[in-house]
């Protein structure tokens, strides 16, 4: 693997234009970002920015008008929809604002079946399924439903199961957007701490004051443009001085 | 389990028993809807089953009965075969349009399911399996109910209005090939009102996984 510094996701000039009957709306007018691996990295941006478009570009949900997605420095246009389901299974990890748990599965369930369609055996996925359960702290509820959960233990499980086949990214779509603020700060420092110990790459879409305490850097888009980048010294500060949540 | 960077491959699976496992949970998660779904099947077959069995019975009746039991149902049997085939085609086609409109239901409502299914790298044919799994196994059970309820109605009706003859010129090998084809004609009528609901299912984009409330 080359060195450290490898951007894990770049884009160049993307635009994306969605046509509505007649009329065709540019949501993205020509992106340029680089996201290194092991970065912690918020997209900020009111709705209708053209955030959630280029959230699920990054993702390789939906791809560019023009210009170009690399993940892991693979041209995102150029794959078929097999090669396309096996980086999302293999590459990406997918947190959602609301949790998005198979709700007829287990925890330990719902953290194997990434692993299942990547073609693992059924003791090693149990196994592994297990670990992650642990290390989020839910290895003793593995055998029950979504719904006998709370919010936060089923977003706990979510991010077990994204990181069920070691991603490169792992992608949250406003994953504090349904939880208090306890359990919002929780998964927050969760993800703080894998992105630490398994320097895994994360991407948050996020309206949350506390998610840009811990990021690297943030991007805020407006209009379909990144309008700034600012680096984590340079938020400290106003963090501190504001209250709640945009 | 090594990713190799910057090495896309394409072997994405599910095997059928796991596909199985989560066709059959669903369905039971979702008990009483599967139930409603189901007893359309039920009543349908168990429609179908019955005139089958009542022609059988009437034949072994005409072959081997008593001369009174003859005459009497040469008298009644007047139910041409073409109105027959009109009202069991109708019910069945009832039929396929009940499970094509239950199915599309589940659809809509599974569209958060479906997408993160998708993010987690399902392949459109891993969603249709699913469907046509859930569609499967509600059209065997639901017809094997109704197979039963058919022949066991109109055969306890027989007994009543001709008693022991009834069974005793009762052609059963026949009677057992056209359990088998009923049963046959159930499943295959399930499958076919899942089919549209189940590509509608398998070409949801993934990013209907992020879309909230409508």
């Amino acid at each position: 693997m080359p060195g450290i510094e490898q951007n894990v996701v770049r884009t160049r000039d993307v635009k994306k234009s969605f046509t509505m009957g007649k009329i065709s709306l540019e949501a993205l007018k020509g992106i340029n970002l680089e996201i290194k691996r092991g970065e912690y990295i918020s997209i900020m941006g009111p709705s209708g920015s053209g955030k959630s478009t280029l959230f699920n570009m990054i993702g390789g949900l939906d791809k560019p008008s023009e210009g170009k997605v690399y993940i892991d420095e693979v041209d995102v246009a150029q794959l078929d929809a097999y090669e396309l389901a096996w980086l999302r299974c293999r590459k990406i990890g997918y947190i959602f604002q609301t949790f998005n748990l198979i709700p007829v599965m287990t925890a330990l369930e719902n953290v194997t079946l990434p692993m299942i369609f990547a073609g693992m055996s059924t003791d090693d996925s149990m196994n592994k399924g297990m670990e992650l359960l642990n290390v989020v702290g839910l290895a003793d509820r593995f055998h029950h439903k979504p719904l006998e959960l709370s919010g936060g233990q089923q977003q706990r499980v979510a991010v077990a199961r994204a990181l069920a086949n070691d991603p490169a990214i792992v992608l949250a779509d406003e994953p504090t957007g349904n939880l208090d603020l306890k359990t919002g700060k929780e998964i927050i420092d969760l993800l703080k701490r894998l992105n630490k110990e398994k320097k895994v790459t994360i991407i948050s879409a996020t309206h949350d004051l506390k998610m840009l305490d811990v990021s690297d850097r943030i991007f805020w888009i407006r209009d379909g443009k990144v309008e700034r980048v600012e680096e984590r010294s340079e938020i400290k500060l106003e963090v501190g001085t504001m209250e709640g949540e945009f | 389990m090594v990713n190799e960077s910057g090495r896309v491959q394409r072997q994405i699976v599910l095997p059928l028993s796991k596909a199985m496992e989560i066709s059959f949970k669903s369905l039971r998660i979702r008990f009483w809807r599967s139930i409603i779904t189901t007893s359309g099947i039920v009543l349908g077959i168990a429609f179908l089953m019955s005139i089958f069995t009542t022609n059988l019975v009437n034949k072994g009746l005409l072959e081997k009965g008593t001369l009174e039991i003859k005459m009497s149902l040469e008298e009644t049997e007047v139910e041409s075969a073409a109105k027959q085939i009109w009202l069991v085609s109708l019910s069945l086609l009832v039929c396929v349009v009940g499970i094509t409109n239950a199915m599309l239901m589940s659809v809509t409502e599974r569209y958060r399911e479906i997408g993160t299914m998708k993010c987690l790298g399902a392949l459109d044919g891993f969603i249709r399996k699913l469907f046509l799994l859930e569609s499967l196994l509600q059209g065997l059970f639901g017809s094997m109910i109704g197979v039963l309820i058919g022949c066991g109605f109109v055969i306890i009706v027989n007994l009543i209005k001709y008693g022991g003859q009834a069974v005793s010129t009762f052609p059963f090998f026949e009677f057992l090939g056209y359990m088998v084809l009923v049963l046959i004609i159930g499943v295959v009528i399930s499958i076919m009102g899942a089919l549209f609901p189940a590509s509608q299912a398998a070409k949801m984009v993934p990013a209907e996984a992020m879309r909230s409330e409508v």
